[in-house]
């Protein structure tokens, strides 16, 4: 049984622009064949697939074609040359509410999206009550949606699309829409929608987004998919993809990353070598959490000091070689992601085992669990020679009595009122008056 | 737990990516209000700019739940915040009819007996005609945001230009039907299928031309008006307001040359008179001006005459929709971009 739900085939997209587009036809009987196009390729030979129960996301900077491809996915648009082939039914959400009828209540249009989506009367009578609860529009059901307020609007769109059942749903960028309360209830929906198996595949430019939801991701620039692999190692490419664009608009102004170099080419070159031969030549023996007083109690007071220590082994010589850390906490959310060469470290692997330590003067979160992801990859990010999710964790106690997240420096202080001498000097400079 | 990473992840410099078998995903079992897809028989769908024509023919199929909802939609959106409603879609011809019969009872006699009833015989088929055609032409233009954001079978929206001018039709058969009572003029009830048939070539000719007509005025937006201008070219092409046989089978030039088979070059020519013959159905009559004579004003076919022509115009044209659909698969492609 093919498993693919989303197979993308070299697919190009073409557009022409014109100059002018002469669109009656005294203006084309006028200038004749002499219409110039210029070809714009707005996607150049794009393969990839979506394995069912898969969450892609689609990352790209604007105008790198990352809409179209949704578009050619939805069957908006006609690929120019190759063909997408989508098993099972499909919602797109290019804009919210975009099926609706302005002049039509909730109601009908609710049935009318339906059965654009393909579902019959019957069906949409099953899931109505829910497509309304969810778009929380129970006493405005039957009123024109006209008079909806945008909120309204893009809660019923949303609503539509993600109560439909559909087998493969393509989003694009429209979860940043809404309240910030709706929006939790979008990513729980989408996040039991993973769980049912279902397939996501989501345009964004929130890397994060990527990161909290996604299983994999793919990268496009100028039309061309520049990678596809694991939240985290897209991103990485994603950025550095950002960085060489501005680099090239500023041109040698200072980059936060130095350009790459030809050294750094010719260890992307080695690495996937060795990875095309099926070796891994750096690979993870253990990762290892330390702190202060790990002896006696299994958890990190706040506030601490925590060394997390990468064992490795290389079977050869490696050079380029970068080490990614995550910490992330149980609800997955990142809350940092650093690695070796952000760290300024330049590293190659000598042969044999070695270790790595990232050392964090202090541990400043509250009360939780932790997690601890880490990977080793070439210094472009094109290759990963290893990855663990989760490598370690630990755990964290609070001996203070605050609560929330992190434990940031504070001081309560008296500022006004009789007692408010000790910090006058303090509150002045704070204190506009 | 190792994150599976699915073979090299290829760098920026790699354009060309190869298929990778990805890890093992979760089997489908969840319940779906899906007609056809329930995690076994899942549609698969192809978006490519060469989609063959029975598959076009599948996805209009699928989709004929959509058209009645637009045809819905289009009536409501025609008459919201009216008090009467879809009643004005009645009395708008009923009212034509009154006219009617008032200008030729008393100003414009032309001698034909109830000339209202053979008069609004044809223009019943023009009506469902020419509107069908009319708002099937502007129809994609107007629904630009729809093609631009949903997907669906474009092809369903020229259809439901069609099928809204058959819901209109059916008002104003109604209002026919009652007058028909109140003239004391009886249809030939033996021939009555064949009204049926012509309304059934009428609106495959009509749902060829608002497909192709449709897609054309996407890339050229002068297509509407000139349609417009065409089809009152059209109209008086056909023997509506005057009748074949008291015209052109009579005293016309072409009839003088014996070039009248040019006239039925026009394939509406024999719907009307389809409808002529069966409602209006006076074939021989007394002329009611001067002097007062029997007169034919029908010609003098049988009933199988004009089903042969009925079926020869349905022929051509399912012949052309087909046409029409593959022109429309050919010009779909750039819809998105050129409205």
């Amino acid at each position: 049984m093919s498993t693919t739900a989303v197979d993308v085939r070299d697919v190009s997209k073409r557009f022409q622009l014109a100059k002018e587009r002469y669109t009656s036809l005294k203006e084309r009987v006028i200038h004749g064949g002499r219409v110039k196009r210029e070809d714009l390729w707005a996607l150049r030979d794009v393969n990839f697939t979506v394995a069912e129960g898969e969450t892609v996301g689609i990352l790209g900077r604007n105008g790198s074609g990352k809409s179209t491809l949704l578009k050619c996915i939805c069957g908006v648009l006609q690929p120019t040359s190759g063909e997408v082939i989508v098993r099972g039914n499909l919602a797109g959400l290019l804009e919210l509410g975009a099926g609706f009828q302005q002049e039509l209540s909730g109601r009908d249009n609710i049935y009318l999206n339906g059965s654009m989506l393909g579902m019959s009367k019957r069906d949409v009578d099953k899931i109505f009550d829910e497509i309304v609860a969810f778009a929380e529009l129970e006493q405005f059901i039957d009123h024109q949606v006209k008079f909806y307020s945008s909120g309204m609007y893009v809660r019923l769109g949303f609503a539509v699309a993600v109560n439909m059942d559909p087998h493969v749903l393509v989003i694009d960028e429209v979860l940043s829409v809404g309240d910030e309360r709706f929006q939790r209830k979008c990513m729980e929906r989408i996040k039991t929608f993973q769980e049912e198996g279902r397939t996501i595949l989501f345009v964004t430019h929130s890397p994060d987004q990527v990161r909290s939801i996604c299983d994999r991701a793919v990268v496009l620039d100028e039309g061309h998919l520049v990678a596809e692999g694991p939240p985290g190692e897209a991103v990485r490419i994603f950025r550095e993809h950002l960085l060489e664009a501005s680099d090239v608009l500023n041109q040698g102004s200072v980059g936060q990353t130095p350009a790459v170099s030809e050294e750094a080419v010719a260890d992307e070159a080695a690495a996937r070598s060795f990875v095309q031969e099926g070796l891994r030549p750096v690979r993870f023996t253990d990762v290892r959490v330390y702190y202060p007083g790990m002896e006696e109690r299994p958890y990190l007071l706040t506030g601490d000091a925590l060394h997390i220590r990468l064992h490795f082994n290389a079977t050869t010589v490696t050079k380029g070689v970068v080490f990614v850390l995550e910490l992330r906490d149980t609800g997955g959310n990142c809350i940092l992601r650093t690695d070796t060469d952000i760290l300024g470290q330049q590293i190659d692997v000598p042969e044999g085992t070695g270790a790595i330590e990232f050392r964090f003067a202090t541990f400043p979160f509250l009360d939780g669990a932790y997690e601890v992801h880490a990977g080793i990859q070439s210094r472009l990010g094109g290759v990963v020679f290893d990855w663990r999710e989760p490598a370690a964790s630990f755990e964290v106690m609070h001996p203070g009595r605050s609560t929330g997240i992190v434990d940031l420096p504070v001081q309560a202080l008296m500022v006004e009122g009789p007692m408010a001498e000790v910090a006058a000097g303090v509150s002045q400079t704070v204190v506009p008056s | 737990m190792v994150l599976e990473v699915p073979g090299p992840v290829p760098g920026p410099s790699d354009v060309n990516q190869t298929e990778q078998e990805n890890g093992s995903p979760t089997e489908l079992t969840f319940g779906s209000p899906w007609p056809d897809g329930n995690g076994a028989a899942k549609v698969t769908r192809t978006v490519s700019a060469n989609v063959g024509l029975w598959r076009r023919v599948v996805a209009v199929w699928r989709s004929r739940e959509l058209l009645a909802n637009l045809v819905r939609t289009e009536i409501k959106v025609k008459y919201k915040n009216s008090v009467l409603g879809i009643m004005w879609s009645m009395v708008a011809p009923a009212m034509t009819l009154i006219i009617f019969t008032i200008v030729f009872s008393f100003l414009l006699k032309n001698g034909i007996p109830h000339f209202v009833i053979f008069l609004f015989s044809g223009l019943l088929l023009w009506n469902f005609f020419q509107t069908a055609v009319q708002t099937g032409t502007g129809t994609i233009v107007n629904n630009s945001g729809l093609v631009k954001k949903v997907s669906f079978p474009r092809e369903i929206l020229a259809l439901a230009s069609v099928g809204t001018a058959s819901v209109f039709f059916f008002f104003q058969a109604i209002v026919m039907v009652i007058f028909l009572f109140l003239v004391p003029n009886a249809p030939d009830y033996s021939l009555i299928p064949l009204v049926f048939l012509a309304l059934l070539a009428g609106a495959v000719w009509a749902a060829a031309l608002a497909v192709f007509l449709s897609a054309v005025n996407v890339y050229l937006r002068d297509t509407q008006h000139l349609v417009e201008v065409l089809l009152t070219a059209w109209f008086w092409a056909c023997p509506i307001v005057y009748a074949y046989q008291r015209t052109v089978a009579k005293s016309s030039k072409l009839h003088q040359w014996h070039l009248t088979w040019i006239y039925f070059l026009n394939p509406l020519t024999p719907l009307v008179m389809t409808f002529q013959r069966v409602l209006y159905n006076i074939p021989v009559g007394r002329l009611t001006v001067k002097p007062y004579q029997v007169a034919r004003f029908l010609p003098p076919w049988s009933g199988s005459t004009y089903l042969v022509a009925d079926l020869a115009v349905l022929g051509i044209g399912l012949v052309l929709f087909v046409l029409a659909l593959v022109v429309f698969g050919r010009l779909e492609g750039n819809f998105a971009e050129e409205l």
